[in-house]
């Protein structure tokens, strides 16, 4: 019985529907019971292994494959008993981008989703320590979103500050080594 | 200067001094390899909490790849772990050329196997160069660098950049070997066994390395994989998980080698695993180059591979019923690249590498997302020095060979 079928006949109705690009499968689980499936995975199926995390936005999204929400949350999971890799996506509505977290379950989800919410600005509940990671902590906007330009019309507001200091610094005497030394 | 020493005479004596002590390591020192800096609450000389800081070095190369050609984006991978980009190129290959459907030719896939190890050997030793110049060993590094140095000499001799080579293209690889690499390749895999051998001499029995790695970092297994980690950091701890044996790519699948496993999950388990890779990397180099000869004069590139230049859209030749002529070809404009998402991972000398990739049928991708070994060791760092002495952060970033470029990307 493979995965898929596993999930269906134990989640039901949460199962929303499944993809398949070349020989991966991905599964579209709704964002309510998410926990729970992944529990089940972590622990009756054996996937240990969480191998990546990350947010897409579909914003604009042209192709055939017809996208429900804005945002999803993709999970790809890896079990090395079962060898086998199955993908775990969960749409995510523009107006209320939430998801529960999964740090319980997989440590390694602690940054995964502290830069998605970071990049993307979907918030994981129950995440223990929901921070920026990559940008400045004051950074308005999230660069991966689609209506986020490539080069912002503004600049970043402590950029002036930082600039007028390495000029003070750089005017700076540093010591008297040179004059001492001849 | 004088500030500071005012500081602490002013603390001392104070009730505030009896808080942890707050230092900031990093993002210029240099032993954290690269801009990484670590916030550390200090009792004593024992990490109390530590809180790593990353982010200097992002450049949004996710958010410039989704603006650019499938093969343009190509480049920016050489960026993210800039030691071994020849394994990037791989990855991202690998990853396109299955949104593609491509079956690439034997000979290129022998020939990226050979480069990858290469990578592979130069970013071990540049990991044992550093990591043994952190913990004190200044003339294992002058050996390394001597061995790298002739490693990325090859490179340049392949392809003519050393180190973001961009060797790889979608469907093979850019131009095939000539037989004078091949014999140095040969000369290489000759003489680098007893090079190893040389620096375990220097460092294997040494008291000083000994007392600084043993029992220091210790991870148990099961957390291990909970924490994300992969590669020779998970591979110490005792999990046989090898990219490279689990899902094969490329020529891994008909070359022999073994994969070491540590025992303890220490620090020195993880030296020890990193240095028998090093020996089955060049073992694999050595079968690849025996494979060449039988495959000598064979295309690089895969039939039907995108142009280097990559139209956003190609014309496809279609036949049309035609009351006249019975039939016309007509040309249609049809995506390069069709719908799809990919999950495609390789086992990188950091550990797992891995790119989600998802197309829209336009000639550029919608999103590329990196899975970068780096990001997660880095954040498995907090638990791994929890209660060890600041000297021991020295060697456990050194343990987890991390490099910022791919962890900001």
């Amino acid at each position: 019985m493979s995965v898929v079928e596993i999930l269906k006949e134990k989640f039901g109705a949460a199962i929303l529907g499944e993809e398949t690009t070349a020989d991966q499968i991905g599964i579209y689980v709704s964002r309510e019971v998410l926990p729970q499936v992944m529990r089940f995975l972590h622990d009756e199926l054996d996937f240990k292994h969480l191998a990546d995390l990350c947010g897409v936005d579909y914003l604009g999204w042209k192709g055939k494959r017809k996208k429900a929400e804005r945002f999803e949350v993709v999970y790809n999971l890896y079990s090395l008993s079962r060898r086998e890799l199955l993908r775990i996506k969960v749409p995510v509505p523009e107006s209320d981008p939430r998801v529960p977290s999964v740090t319980s379950i997989w440590r390694v989800a602690n940054w995964f989703e502290r830069e998605c919410y970071d990049l993307l600005g979907i918030r994981f509940e129950g995440h223990p320590d929901l921070r920026r990671l990559l940008m400045p902590e004051n950074w308005s906007g999230h660069p991966l979103r689609k209506d986020y330009p490539l080069e912002p019309e503004e600049e970043w507001k402590d950029y002036a500050e930082l600039r007028e200091k390495a000029r003070e610094l750089s005017r700076y005497e540093w010591g008297d080594r040179r004059v001492r030394g001849g | 200067m004088a500030p500071t020493l005012e500081l602490y005479t002013r603390k001392i004596g104070h009730p505030e001094w009896e808080e942890p002590f707050v230092v900031n390591m990093g993002p210029q020192h240099p032993s954290t390899h690269g801009v990484l800096r670590l916030y550390l609450e200090l009792d004593g000389e024992t990490v109390v909490r530590c809180d790593p800081r990353i982010g200097y070095l992002h450049r949004g190369l996710e958010k410039l790849s989704e603006n650019m050609t499938y093969t343009q984006a190509m480049v920016l991978t050489d960026r993210l772990d800039y030691i071994s980009s020849a394994a990037n190129n791989t990855g991202y290959c690998l990853a396109v050329e299955k949104l593609l459907g491509l079956e690439v030719p034997r000979r290129a896939r022998l020939l990226r196997t050979i480069v990858c190890e290469m990578a592979r050997i130069s970013s071990h030793l540049l990991w044992l160069a550093t990591h043994a110049l952190d913990i004190g060993a200044m003339t294992v590094f002058l050996y390394c660098f001597r061995d790298r140095e002739w490693l990325l000499d090859i490179y340049e001799k392949i392809c003519g950049a050393r180190l973001t080579v961009s060797y790889p293209r979608i469907g093979g690889v850019r131009l095939d070997f000539t037989p004078e690499i091949i014999d140095e390749l040969y000369q290489f895999t000759e003489e680098f066994p007893t090079r190893i051998t040389d620096y375990e001499t220097l460092i294997d029995v040494n008291r000083i390395w000994l007392r600084r790695t043993k029992g220091i970092a210790v991870v148990p297994p099961e957390k291990a994989l909970n924490m994300g980690l992969t590669g020779p950091s998970l591979r110490g701890s005792g999990v046989p998980y090898d990219v490279r044996k689990f899902r094969p790519y490329d020529a891994y699948d008909e070359v022999e080698f073994e994969v070491p496993v540590g025992k303890n999950g220490d620090t020195y388990d993880r030296y020890r695993v990193r240095m028998e890779e090093m020996r089955q990397a060049n073992r694999i180099i050595r079968q690849c180059l025996d494979k060449l000869a039988q495959t000598e004069g064979e295309p690089v590139v895969a039939e039907g591979a995108p142009d280097l230049l990559m139209p956003e859209k190609k014309k496809a030749p279609r036949a049309v019923p035609h009351p006249k002529k019975g039939f016309m070809v007509k040309g249609e404009e049809v995506p390069v690249v069709p719908e799809g998402e990919v999950y495609v991972s390789i086992e990188a000398p950091k550990g797992e590498l891995g790119y989600y990739i998802v197309s829209d049928g336009s000639g550029k991708p919608w999103r590329v997302r990196v899975r970068a070994p780096s990001f997660v060791h880095i954040s498995a760092i907090p638990e791994m020095v929890k209660g060890h002495m600041v000297a021991d952060i020295i060697a456990v970033i050194g343990t987890l060979d991390v490099v910022l470029g791919e962890c900001d990307r």
